[in-house]
């Protein structure tokens, strides 16, 4: 490891993005300071560091902000690139591909998977949770093209689109004990399904994921939350 | 310069995304055939190529393809690498603040700016001009930033921030044209404003970025435009 790099992460347990650095220092082997952010009182230093999103993660290096939970993996893979593995192929095909991916996770597995959550009616909620089923579908394609018949994304070992898919794994795996419903569908995604039991089982990711039991609380409280104040909006009426 | 192949790209003359790639070809002085596409009757070969979002711009190098403007745009950077300018910068940091700020050129810049152009009313379009500017203005703040007092984003010459921002200026200043809308105004956001007017006039900006009269004509032949409105 670099000496005389100091590394503060501003992050929040429960959140995806900030998981997927967590992640990513994780598989390169980086220690870091982890600073729990109170999202419902931001500290001085991430609405400093992060004035325009004000928003968890931020990676701090000697003091240096980097915003973007997909703009810091590339910085950790980059600035740290003679430790541990590489996240990104030297190759610039394969690297086009892998920012396809990743920035398709955020566009609309991501964006679908909020609606299923968060939709205004029960309508949208379930459009959500169609578009969601679609994506995966789409990136159950994309891992047997980027595996060549390894277990990753990146192929032998983990690169960006599995750190940008595997951020959002506790979530996921969560919503599924919720509803009862397997997301990674071993019938349906039978190379997701497979992929997500390995990564779990990797040490850089037993480091960054939070407990599902834990996650599973969070989320319960956060629906009772929400319909609370869908009760509250419609009694005011 | 290192041999090239066979490279196509395939586009649609008015779309800032295309416009992206091709003034990151330009910069490399790569040469490669341009293939317009009839997005409302999409081809065989834009089919294939991107058959994930069937949109533009796609790359074509040696038959493979490489889709969504910001990634191959870094593919050319890295392809091209030997050729003189970089386009990102070779510092970290400075890379990645160049990546946040072009991320949100796309989350947040280019839907303000489109919902400009969609709207149905004046009113409408008023509200959405409204939404936009502090988004203008976080564009303002990422320029200080970055420029370090120099004349574009990415310092003395043109870079990926410039290219990220600059491919938009086609519909600012045909929305000027069909609206009055100033969205860089010099009133309100004057070092932007300058770094506009210099980009425009920069090589790239002169040979790539199309006239905004073209982006004026399409609107009104997708009726995105509609001159009974006040």
């Amino acid at each position: 490891m670099a000496g005389g790099d100091d590394l503060k992460l501003l992050g929040a347990w429960p959140s995806p993005f900030v998981v997927r650095v967590k992640l990513a220092l994780s598989f390169k082997g980086l220690s870091f300071e982890n600073v729990e952010e109170d999202l419902g009182n931001k500290s001085e230093l991430l609405v400093s560091s992060n004035p325009v999103q004000k928003k968890v993660p931020v990676l701090l290096h000697n003091g240096k902000p980097i915003c973007e939970s997909m703009v810091i993996v590339q910085y950790i893979d980059e600035a740290f690139a003679g430790t541990g593995p590489s996240l990104l192929s030297s190759d610039p095909h394969e690297r086009a591909v892998a920012r396809f991916w990743a920035a398709y996770v955020d566009d609309k597995l991501v964006t679908s998977w909020v609606q299923s959550f968060r939709g205004k009616t029960e309508e949208d909620k379930s459009e959500g949770t169609k578009q969601m089923f679609a994506a995966l579908q789409t990136l159950e394609g994309a891992l047997r093209e980027c595996s060549k018949g390894e277990g990753y994304f990146g192929g032998e070992s983990v690169g960006l689109v599995d750190v940008s898919l595997g951020g959002l794994l506790s979530w996921l795996n969560a919503t599924e004990e919720m509803s009862g419903t397997k997301i990674f569908d071993p019938v349906k995604t039978p190379l997701l399904a497979a992929w997500a039991e390995r990564l779990r089982e990797l040490d850089g990711a037993k480091l960054a994921f939070p407990d599902k039991d834990r996650m599973v609380e969070f989320i319960q409280k956060r629906q009772a939350q929400a319909a609370a104040a869908a009760a509250a909006a419609a009694s005011e009426k | 310069m290192a041999g090239q192949g066979d490279l196509k790209l395939l586009g649609m003359l008015e779309s800032p995304f295309v416009i992206r790639v091709r003034m990151a070809l330009h910069l490399k002085g790569v040469s490669y055939e341009y293939i317009e596409q009839d997005l409302s009757n999409k081809g065989e070969l834009l089919l294939k190529n991107n058959p994930v979002h069937k949109k533009v711009p796609v790359l074509i190098h040696n038959g493979k393809p490489i889709c969504e403007s910001l990634a191959i745009v870094q593919y050319v950077d890295e392809v091209w690498a030997a050729t003189s300018p970089s386009i990102l910068p070779a510092n970290p940091h400075e890379r990645a603040l160049a990546r946040f700020w072009a991320a949100y050129v796309d989350d947040k810049f280019f839907p303000a700016w489109l919902g400009i152009l969609k709207a149905e009313t004046g009113e409408e379009r008023d509200k959405k001009m409204s939404e936009t500017l502090p988004v203008v203005e976080q564009l303002e703040t990422a320029l200080a930033q970055c420029s370090n007092g120099k004349a574009f984003f990415s310092g003395a010459s043109v870079g990926y921030l410039d290219l990220a921002v600059g491919c938009n200026l086609l519909w600012l200043d045909a929305m000027r044209k069909m609206f009055g809308v100033v969205v860089i105004d010099a009133a309100r956001t004057p070092v932007l404003a300058a770094w506009a007017d210099r980009f425009r006039e920069s090589d790239v900006g002169k040979e790539v970025l199309p006239d905004a009269d073209i982006a004026v004509e399409y609107a009104k032949k997708i009726q995105v435009y509609r001159p009974a409105s006040k």
